[in-house]
């Protein structure tokens, strides 16, 4: 654990200070979009295709007008008269607000009723009748690229087929040549399957237009409420909502994971009800909306190759990716860097040679590819960097954990180029894997594991030993339609010494209200408890990205430190004033400056603050304010060794999770508790798509699993407890050594878990088994072995 | 056609008239703007809309406001007496038993009741008892280590530690 240098009053960073957020949660005083109620508000329900291709014969409104309290029927037709049935992705695609000819999806928006009460709202959804006109949908994304399939996108002129991109990475000439002299080539054809963030709290929004003063301000579920303000102006700009006109409020939020990064329909319908009617419209989906219409994640086919020698070098790796994204290209990636696939595909080992490609595919799904608590697919570049580590052990017979070892890029190698020209920035994984041994009892384990096999019991031990690549974003790398990936801080300490800081980002359960408070409290010296935080307003908040893919610490926190760091600096000159020395003179810690040598004539910080609106120098700037925009120079590299330890059901296939130990490092941490809480929750949605969850679909493109009663989201129960600890080394470039912690455990917990599983299935000569990896393709994959 | 129904919702009566169609859950947000309950789902998979009725934990989207008729409710809004927090609400502060605080209130009401029957529940039990409610963000432990924490202050025992242990 990083030292404290701040005491418990302080509680700067280190200490696991009790969040400040909880005592409004745990007394049901969270304000959330559904606890909005505004004078005259009308509700929204939407109507959604059965089909998931269909051209829209007729849409038939008359009945639901009829309804007690409906107010208006909208369809795309109504939007096609002001032009705002067509809006921008977040990829530069473009996505139908509602269709007019054609419907792409199931569960597509197809026209909304808007109603003087919720129950009336449903009640003329019901009454709306459709004509479709049912058509063959294209739902495999291998065969949406055979010659005779379908143009999905008609509405792109010249478009010829349902291919969207390929992308590379790597030295491709390079590569072939390895694999072609190399002692050992394993090869995997593995699926990660679409899944679904399902935060609890659904998406939705109020949007109030106020008609005399021209002014929005809508309420909504998002991350990211500033660049969701800048895409709402670039929809609307041309009806004269331009964007000073715009006030976007993201209020608690139950959940984010990714999902709610993306704009969906349901806002952009609401905005422009609430334009035309000029009352306040509230749209909050439904789970089956949530699960069936949001954005999925994930949707990775990958072709996984590793060369290397029979000693267990690993000297290449080739990865070729086919990405389903459905509809519309609305994944949420960097305009610059499409797929984060290729960031980290080459993991923790010391190898030069890689190659990667993905080439992405229209279908007749939901649009989108979440990044679904992950940085733009690094779950998935994860996921088949340690399978095939695990495969490559496995085939030459030698300790996958040995064989990590052997291949771990070193601690004194930091900086490290990797194969596709990232910088990872520092890093420990030989310490990291070895205290995750030593917490797991891992050779205990391997010796129970063979006694077991000669029983014929099934146990596995399965190990990820990941690198991730969070902070987005360094500018050079990355922005989202065009804007910069920094983030921001504002401060303003008050004249009494007590502050309230502001930020670009948005919490949705992360804890932002404790840990800036303490980045703040660790570099200031003022109590994180006199610190208010607040975030979500873009009228009061300066400009940022918002939260997703763990970039809240790596930016906003440098944010607040730097800001932090501006304010001490105009401390020093107050202080120099005040005691009447010269500047050099002064030694600084957390809340006061002395004279050095001289430690009885010091200023505490709340007197430098008093005293600069009441005493400070000639010509000085009154107040105590600072804000800083932060572009980080580097990416940050948190690192994570897993142990999940698994007993398997011969006959049944049922899998219990007997240990899961996860040591992380993120480097330096602000608030231990926090932290580990990040984990836990991480790993949980690590389990939930290595054993249950799935967007499974029939070859019509029906949903199968559109409900909380399908989807299998983990329980307490299915939970395991999770052991967790951590080794630290800190960032070197950031501001304060800390590197993001957010997504790692969703992103290295998978591959831990099918390693598992996979290695205790191995004696019956099964190397891979694609995730949610269920009893029933356990119990398959050994029948079909004949082991059962 | 509206029905007339008398809740006692948190120790006030409240006479209504409600649609018998009306879920409790949307009387008790909309009507009495109680928004501590919420809604999470519409299976009732979730229990995020927890409350306790005549003390016993429901999931409020799966009854009607009707069958609600002469019961006494309880939401979260009432947990905390006079500013003093329950157990379980301190139990879940102390602890990290939460993230985004969504699904905390129904957690703390069915865990109210998982208290009442079972005052000193084992992890097991205590991870059975709320499998009934969703948390996306917490990963369970440290609901469970909440949960246990305020058994034993009910019960009059040392507290537990509160601080994270690491491995």
């Amino acid at each position: 654990m990083n030292k404290c240098k701040t005491s418990k009053e302080i509680g700067g960073m280190g200490h696991s200070l009790k969040r400040k957020e909880d005592i409004r949660f745990i007394q049901g005083k969270g304000h959330y979009v559904d606890d909005i109620k505004l004078p005259g508000m009308l509700y929204m329900d939407i109507v959604r295709s059965p089909y998931a291709y269909a051209k829209i014969k007729k849409i038939n409104i008359e009945d639901a007008m009829k309804v007690p309290g409906v107010v208006a029927v909208v369809t795309g037709r109504d939007l096609e008269k002001y032009n705002l049935h067509w809006m921008p992705t977040l990829m530069s695609d473009t996505q139908m607000v509602l269709p007019t000819d054609t419907v792409m999806y199931q569960a597509q928006e197809v026209a909304a009723v808007i109603a003087t009460s919720r129950y009336a709202a449903r009640d003329g959804r019901e009454a709306v009748k459709v004509d479709y006109e049912k058509m063959k949908p294209v739902i495999d994304p291998y065969k949406s690229m055979d010659p005779g399939a379908p143009v999905l996108r008609s509405d792109k002129a010249g478009k010829t087929d349902n291919h969207i991109w390929h992308w590379e990475a790597g030295d491709k000439a390079k590569t072939e040549a390895v694999f072609a002299s190399a002692d050992v080539v394993v090869k995997e054809q593995m699926h990660i399957p679409r899944i679904h963030v399902a935060s609890i709290e659904t998406c939705g929004c109020v949007a109030d237009y106020d008609k005399i003063n021209n002014h929005l301000t809508m309420y909504m579920t998002t991350q990211a409420p500033h660049a969701i303000r800048t895409v709402i102006a670039l929809v609307a700009g041309h009806v004269g909502l331009t964007e000073e006109k715009i006030r976007v409020i993201s209020p608690d939020i139950g959940g984010g994971f990714g999902g709610k990064v993306p704009v969906y329909p349901g806002y952009v319908i609401a905005i422009a009800v609430s334009f035309l009617v000029g009352k306040p419209v509230k749209w909050i989906e439904d789970r089956s909306e949530n699960l069936q219409a949001d954005s999925f994640a994930r949707d990775y086919h990958i072709t996984a190759e590793m060369a290397g020698t029979k000693e267990g070098k690993i000297l290449a790796t080739r990865f070729k990716i086919l990405a389903d994204h459905g509809y519309t290209d609305a994944s949420a990636n960097p305009s610059k860097f499409p797929t984060g696939m290729f960031s980290i595909a080459t993991g923790s080992y010391d190898y030069d040679t890689s190659y990667m490609e993905c080439d992405a595919v229209y279908t007749n799904k939901p649009p989108g590819g979440v990044a679904y608590r992950c940085s733009f697919r690094v779950t998935e570049a994860v996921h088949a960097i340690e399978r095939m580590t695990d495969r490559f052990a496995l085939e030459i017979g030698k300790d996958p954990a040995d064989l990590r070892m052997e291949n771990f890029i070193k601690k004194e190698d930091f900086p490290w180029k990797s194969p596709t020209g990232w910088i990872y920035d520092s890093g420990d994984y030989h310490k990291g894997l070895l205290k995750a041994m030593d917490a797991v009892g891992y050779w205990e384990l391997r010796k129970e594991q063979a006694e077991k096999r000669k029983k014929g019991e099934l146990m596995g031990i399965g190990l990820s030993t990941f690198t991730e690549i969070v902070g987005a974003g360094p500018s050079k790398d990355f922005d989202i339609l065009g804007i910069k990936m920094f983030d921001s801080a504002e401060i303003r300490v008050h004249p009494t010494g007590k502050a309230i800081a502001r930020f670009g980002t948005k919490s949705q359960g992360q804890g932002h209200e404790t840990t800036y408070a303490q980045i703040i409290a660790e570099e200031l010296g003022i109590p994180a408890e006199n610190i208010q935080i607040e975030e979500g307003d873009t009228d009061t908040a300066p400009y940022g990205l918002g939260t997703y893919a763990s970039r809240s610490t790596p930016t906003a926190g440098a944010a607040a430190a730097m800001a932090s760091r501006k304010l001490v600096a105009k401390a020093r000159k107050i202080a120099a004033y005040l005691l009447e020395v010269s500047e050099e003179d002064l030694e600084w810690e957390p809340g006061k400056f002395w004279v050095k040598g001289a430690p009885e004539k010091s200023k505490t910080i709340q007197e430098i603050v008093f005293a600069s609106y009441t005493n400070h120098p000639q010509g000085m700037e009154a107040g105590f304010e600072a804000t800083h925009y932060y572009d980080p120079p580097n990416l940050t590299f948190p690192s994570g060794a897993y142990i999940c330890v698994v007993d398997i059901d011969k006959e049944t296939g049922g899998i219990h999770v007997r240990r899961f130990v996860a040591i992380d490092d993120c480097g330096n941490i602000i608030n231990p508790m926090i932290v580990q809480g990040q984990v836990h929750g991480g790993l949980t949605q690590g389990i939930a798509p290595a054993m249950y969850e799935e967007l499974i679909y029939d070859e019509d493109g029906n949903i199968l699993n559109g409900t909380l009663m399908d989807y299998l989201v983990p329980t307490a129960v299915e939970s395991p407890s999770w052991e967790t600890g951590h080794v630290i080394t800190p960032s070197p470039h950031h501001p304060i050594g800390a590197k993001g912690v957010g997504e790692s455990p969703t992103v290295g917990a998978p591959p831990a878990i099918a390693n598992a599983i996979v290695d205790a299935l191995s004696p019956f000569g099964i190397t891979h088994l694609d995730i949610p990896i269920t009893p029933a393709k356990v119990w398959k994959a050994l029948k079909d072995k004949g082991a059962i | 056609m509206l029905k007339e129904i008398t809740v006692t919702v948190n120790g006030e009566k409240h006479t209504l008239e409600v649609e018998p169609r009306l879920l409790l859950v949307h009387m008790i947000r909309e009507l009495l703007n109680l928004t501590g309950t919420h809604i999470g789902c519409d299976t009732s998979s979730c229990g995020a809309c927890t409350i306790l009725m005549d003390g016993k934990s429901v999931k409020s989207c799966t009854i009607l406001a009707v069958q609600a008729n002469g019961k006494s409710l309880t939401t979260i809004e009432a947990v905390a007496v006079n500013g003093e927090l329950s157990a379980l609400q301190e139990g879940f502060k102390e602890n990290h038993g939460l993230h985004c605080g969504f699904c905390t209130p129904g957690m703390i009401l069915r865990a109210t009741e998982l208290l009442a029957n079972n005052p000193n529940p084992t992890e097991e039990e205590i991870r059975w008892g709320i499998s009934g409610n969703l948390c996306r963000c917490t990963g369970y432990n440290n609901i469970v280590k909440a949960i246990i924490y305020a058994g034993a202050k009910m019960r009059g025992e040392e507290l537990p530690s509160t601080e994270p242990q690491f491995v």
